[in-house]
């Protein structure tokens, strides 16, 4: 080490820097640039496991297909129990509302030039209901005549399945049963289309994971195609030249950022890397409402949080005590004090807002009376009261509000609770297995129609996960299934979950909002109940002046 | 010398078998699998899902066939990302991690290295206490706490670095590996300034080193020709696997400045009981971790050489 | 008092004893000279001492919540809003006077501004049925999200890390000193079998492990300690081994061996005090290394369970709400801090008393 290694050394370092300091350090940042190109900016959360309509699962996959593809029907962008014409520009139903006639419009095209037909959307239920495909939102079409028996290979012949196409242009439904609400149910992503020619291009109709979801390849409906994909930063789609309604599109191309951290998708938006994030830190919340209340966004959102309760084990098996444990839970301080988002403390099950459906007034804070339902059922104070466990996953924000249950569970009621965290797929596995006391939870809708909340508690579902079973609570749901008049079915269904409120099989805690934060010149993003948009109708206004200054 | 570099490469194969069988029945003995999810999927999609990844076979079946497949370098297919194969996402994560990771290996060591003489030479007096009191401080505050205040102030008050992504970041000046780097690299400066300084300190006690200075040799011909060979010892034995955890990425900078590195994958597989990629990492990472303590052996056997026989 | 040990020695014109002493002996007496050590050592046992006992006295419990109080700063005032209900029953709320607009969010801003102020005073403020005033209650370090008193948490939070800290660095130090010296001294064959077992170890995805013993084991405390230290001897073995070969052709120890000591004892009388230094020196660096990791796996869901604590838990439920909360960051790391910055000097003048070859003048 000697005076020319030192020179050396800093010859490098100086080299070293000036590669790494990009010398335009005069261009503007990101916002102001993607406003002026009309590009929106936003952040989906986790990185969607892949783009296929049919095998997709979650929210964020969700959110990018529906800028990709388009089914029969579009998303209204002001109510989201109203539907528009996407793909089908005309349809009927019979009087029962069980046999369905949709018209395709004349100029509907793919990305890649060709015409939607008819027999491309037999191709894709043919797909999706192949088992082997092994499609997560199969279930999704079992209101399909013979959907199911094909699925479960008891039949063979995809002609017995209730779907045709009468013509190029003409695609008939034949359900199960009567179903007002098929048309919500068809928003869905598991009901759009895929482009036959590709799927067979890249393998067979039943192949998984091939590579025609990938930029170059993708072939679909919507107003948007993909231009790029790097896993785990940003999938960039870009304006659709042949969409037939690409004249009424504003945005030239969205790029979706998977940022998984709430915290770096809030310094994010603050540098102006985002238009839009998917959360809000909770401690951050409070300031936000104070002091930027044009920057939050604070929106009623269809779920449910939840607290199952397994009703397989003592004492949990006595509805008097599990309806102690509801109203022994003070729902306004939680929502007031620790998640602060304005959730609406539960009153029931099914959230208010899902079209017609009057949600039901039951639970309250009523420690009094919790406190006498515990007596009777032979623990008069707490005494003797087994101590059990609230599991949930690992989340500082469960843990704080099971923390909080367990001090009320302990102050009203005088019985001793833990918390247990597991890791996620270790308490999903807990929770399907029914190997806990009481697990955190949550439900969300997937249609606006309450079935989708009032169908887990059926005998033996598949997301059931509490044991609780009561015949006559699935004979009211068969019931409703089979009503054709739109009021007396919400009536039954009313039924049966007052029935289930009578011995409910989880605590109910608060109806979800949604809680985001986004720039001012975003226009056309309405507040919407399943918070799934019409990117179509999205805009961006250039001359904003730019939010106020957040520095710190 | 050559036979020992090849004697220690040929022992990665038992190493890596051994590695992979171990994760391999460790990872499918934890309760959850891939396919779990809260909004369940039937019972029939998930059966065919399971046949369709070969998951339905017994174990034994299924160990044997994953081998035969690592054998021929082919690390399987992603359940996480449907698209890609584990080859593709190890190839597409490790260069960003690497870059990081050298960065931040760079700037430790100079750091380290520089305040640990300083403060050996300095002992006892305020050059050691500043230096090390600072060290000391760079190991209390963990990276997960560090990033996001390094994040905070140059990127939204001095509003020069990006704060998340890697790729078509075109506003910022500094490159998004840099924050990272930094983060990381001031935190492995504190353990390198501390364990230099400790070698050091050993090192001047010794009698050479007074001979060398009764015969008059300059202080900085002690330190640069004479001391620092056998005091930058127990450093080397540290980074070897330092280096390799570095580049093989570090989760929680990852996760703060939302850069795709390998780190977050390997993370994210164990989360989503992705076996393949769950595999796939651990074998690259001790490829990384066997290649870097051969290395530093060799290098611990060029400088010292009381090593050599 | 002289001994038969003791070597008579001439100075000036006295005889002198000496006292033979032992090298710990030596260490010992050295160490008091060290003003930094004693004061690292004072600090250290300062705060043990705090954990132990403190919780006792703060008046609050670790897990006691308060909801509407939330997270408030250290010292801050309180205030008590006093609820007359209908039946002539009264309900207490507090609240922080920081965050005491956020009860009237309905309110336009200024108003909101001038009610805080008044209440800042000392004032009252009565609206309908509610009467808001100044309480006496206090909080040294202030509150968390929950309302709990944070030198409570801290306090007990401590009793927490510096048991794991000092149980996994003293598992992990014995085992590694061990293995890295054997493997260094024999050399050959054995020395490379059991370098290629650390690197398998180190290879090893830690997280797999810790959710297969937590699954297997059960959320249990002791495993904690057990999984830390299993994990942090590597490193110290690579180190050591490297020292041992460094040394282990010096002339020292082939007299050692030409006396006929048996391996054993080379190694633990003669070849280990020699790297002590760099032994104490990372055994130093381990101890927040176990805390951290502590908190990491807390953090991941897998160490001690809720309400409990530590400071490693703490410091990263502050670190994400670091700009709106920052104390709840600061407080906890300046406790952790200030432990490693006594066991560090503590460390730095242990390793200096310790070693064989330091000046003795």
């Amino acid at each position: 080490m000697n005076l020319r290694r030192i020179f050396d050394l800093a010859l490098f370092a100086v080299s070293l820097f000036f590669s790494l300091v990009k010398l335009d350090a005069g261009t503007p940042p990101a916002l102001e640039e993607a406003n002026r190109r009309k590009i929106l900016l936003i952040c989906e959360g986790t990185e969607p496991r892949t783009l296929d309509p049919q095998t997709s699962q979650g929210v964020p996959e969700h959110h990018v297909i529906m800028a990709l593809t388009e089914g029969l029907l579009e998303n209204d962008p002001n109510d989201q129990s109203k539907q528009l014409p996407g793909l089908a520009d005309r349809w009927e139903h019979n009087e029962d509302y069980s046999i369905w006639q949709f018209h395709l419009r004349d100029n509907a095209k793919w990305s890649n030039g060709d015409p939607v037909t008819a027999q491309d959307f037999v191709f894709s239920y043919k797909r999706i209901l192949t088992a082997t495909l092994g499609a997560p939102y199969i279930d999704a079409l079992f209101v399909l005549k013979g959907a199911r028996d094909y699925a479960e290979g008891k039949i063979t012949d995809f002609n017995q399945v209730g779907v045709k196409a009468l013509d190029d242009r003409n695609l008939q439904f034949e359900l199960i049963g009567p179903t007002p609400y098929f048309l919500s149910a068809l928003l869905h992503t598991s009901w759009y289309p895929v482009h036959p020619s590709t799927i067979l291009k890249f393998g067979r109709i039943d192949e998984r994971d091939t590579k025609w979801t990938r930029p170059g390849n993708y072939v679909g409906t919507g107003p948007f195609i993909l231009k790029s994909w790097k896993e785990n930063d940003v999938i960039e789609v870009v304006r659709n030249p042949l969409y037939w309604d690409a004249t009424n599109v504003k945005l030239n191309g969205i790029n979706f950022y998977s940022i998984e951290n709430y915290d770096t998708q809030e310094r994010a938006f603050q540098a102006g890397q985002l238009h839009k994030t998917l959360e809000v830190p909770l401690d951050r919340i409070p300031y936000y409402r104070r002091e930027h209340p044009d920057l939050i966004r604070i929106e009623p959102y269809e779920g449910a949080y939840l607290y199952r309760i397994n009703v397989k084990r003592k004492p949990l098996d006595n509805p008097k005590v599990r309806l102690a444990l509801n109203l022994a839970v003070d729902r306004e301080s939680i929502v007031k004090n620790i998640t602060r988002a304005k959730q609406r403390p539960s009153t029931g099950y099914t959230p208010p807002g899902m079209g017609d459906y009057q949600s039901l007034d039951v639970i309250h804070y009523d420690p009094e009376r919790a406190r006498q339902l515990l007596a009777e059922a032979g623990y008069p104070n707490g005494k003797g009261f087994p101590r059990f466990n609230i599991l949930t996953n690992t989340s500082q924000a469960h843990t704080t509000i099971a923390e909080a249950i367990q001090q009320m569970w302990k102050q009203e009621l005088n019985i001793d609770v833990g918390i247990e965290n597991q890791e996620w797929k270790v308490y999903l596995d807990s929770q399907h297995n029914l190997n806990y006391d009481i697990s955190r939870g949550g439900w969300i809708a997937d249609y606006m129609d309450p079935n989708t909340f009032l169908s887990i508690w059926r005998t033996g579902d598949g997301n059931n996960d509490t044991g609780w079973s009561n015949p006559e609570y699935d004979r009211l749901l068969d019931q409703a299934a089979q009503t054709a008049n739109p009021q007396k079915r919400l009536a039954t269904l009313r039924q049966a979950e007052e029935l289930w409120l009578s011995e409910p099989s989880a605590v109910l805690i608060y109806w979800y909002t949604r809680f985001y934060l986004m720039d001012p010149s975003v226009k056309n993003w309405n507040p919407l109940a399943l918070d799934d948009h019409n990117y179509k109708f999205i805009d961006l206004e250039e001359n904003e002046t730019p939010k106020l200054s957040l520095t710190h | 010398m050559v036979k020992l570099i090849i004697s220690r490469l040929l022992q990665l194969i038992p190493v890596i078998w051994v590695v992979l069988t171990v994760t391999f029945f460790l990872s499918k003995s934890i309760p959850g699998g891939p396919f779990s999810a809260e909004r369940q999927a039937t019972p029939e999609v998930i059966q065919k899902l399971n046949e369709y990844y070969g998951l339905d076979k017994p174990l034994w079946d299924q160990y044997v066939q994953y081998m035969t497949r690592v054998a021929h370098f082919d690390l399987g297919p992603s359940y996480t990302y449907q698209t890609s194969s584990v080859n593709e996402v190890i190839a597409r994560a490790f260069p960003i991690s690497l870059q990081i990771g050298m960065l931040a290996f760079l700037i430790a060591l100079m750091i380290g290295v520089t305040a640990g003489v300083i403060a050996a030479i300095y002992k006892n007096k305020i050059w050691d206490y500043l230096p090390m009191s600072l060290a000391m401080a760079g190991i209390c505050v963990p990276t997960f706490v560090m990033g996001p205040v390094l994040a905070v102030y140059f990127g939204l008050t001095l509003k020069i670095a990006p704060v998340s992504g890697w790729y078509g970041l075109e506003y910022a000046p500094l490159h998004p590996m840099i924050l990272p780097a930094v983060t990381l690299g001031l935190f492995y400066a504190a353990y390198i300034a501390r364990l230099t300084r400790g070698g050091m300190l050993d090192i001047l006690n010794q009698d050479f080193i007074r001979t060398a200075r009764a015969k008059g040799v300059s202080a900085r011909d002690i330190i640069f020709k004479h001391a620092m060979r056998g005091g930058l010892l127990p450093l080397i034995s540290f980074l070897g696997p330092a280096f390799a955890g570095l580049i093989s990425g570090s989760f929680v900078v990852e996760k703060v400045f939302n850069v795709p590195g390998l780190g977050q994958e390997f993370i994210k597989s164990v989360f989503n009981r992705d076996y393949p990629l769950i595999l796939g990492t651990v074998a690259f990472f001790a490829v990384l971790i066997v290649v870097f303590n051969l290395l530093a052996d060799l290098l611990q056997g060029a400088m010292d050489p009381r090593t050599r026989k | 008092m002289a001994s038969a040990l003791d070597t008579p020695v001439i100075l000036q014109d006295e005889i002198q004893f000496v006292h033979g002493s032992s090298l710990w002996t030596d260490a010992w007496h050295r160490l008091r000279k060290n003003k930094l050590a004693l004061f690292g050592l004072g600090c250290f046992l300062t705060i043990i001492l705090l954990c132990l006992i403190g919780p006792l006295l703060t008046g609050y419990t670790y897990e006691q919540t308060d909801l509407t109080l939330k997270a408030s700063p250290p010292l801050d005032k309180i205030i008590q809003r006093t609820e007359t209900l209908k039946n002539g029953e009264k309900k207490v709320n507090v609240y922080s006077l920081t965050n005491i607009e956020d009860e009237f969010l309905e309110k336009p801003r200024d108003e909101r501004k001038q009610i805080a102020a008044a209440l800042a005073r000392g004032e009252e403020y009565r609206e309908g049925a509610y009467l808001y005033e100044s309480s006496k209650q206090k909080h040294l370090f202030g509150t968390d999200a929950l309302g709990r008193d944070l030198l409570t948490r801290v306090l007990v939070g401590g009793r927490i890390s510096l048991s794991v800290g000092f149980v996994a660095t003293l598992i992990s130090v014995i085992i590694g000193v061990v293995w890295g010296t054997a493997a260094g001294y024999a050399g050959g064959i054995a020395d490379n079998v059991m370098m290629r077992i650390v690197d398998v170890l180190y290879a090893l995805p830690f997280t797999v492990i810790v959710i297969l013993l937590m699954v297997f084991f059960g959320r249990n405390f002791i495993l904690l300690f057990v999984a830390i230290g299993a994990v942090e001897w590597l490193t110290m073995a690579r180190i050591v081994r490297g020292q041992i070969i460094s040394l282990k052709h010096q002339e020292f120890v082939e007299a050692a061996v030409s006396l006929g000591l048996s391996k054993a004892r080379i190694m633990f009388r003669h070849l280990i005090p020699n790297v002590m230094t760099v032994i104490v020196i990372y055994a130093t660096l381990t101890v927040p290394n176990v805390m951290l990791l502590e908190a990491v796996l807390s953090f991941l869901g897998l160490g001690v369970p809720p309400p409990m604590s530590s400071w490693g838990v703490l410091i990263s439920e502050g670190a994400s709400t670091m700009e709106t909360s920052p104390w709840l960051l600061w407080i906890p790391a300046a406790f952790f801090s200030l432990t490693l910055f006594s066991l560090n000097f503590l460390g730095d003048g242990l390793s200096d008393a310790c070693n064989p070859k330091s000046a003795k003048d």
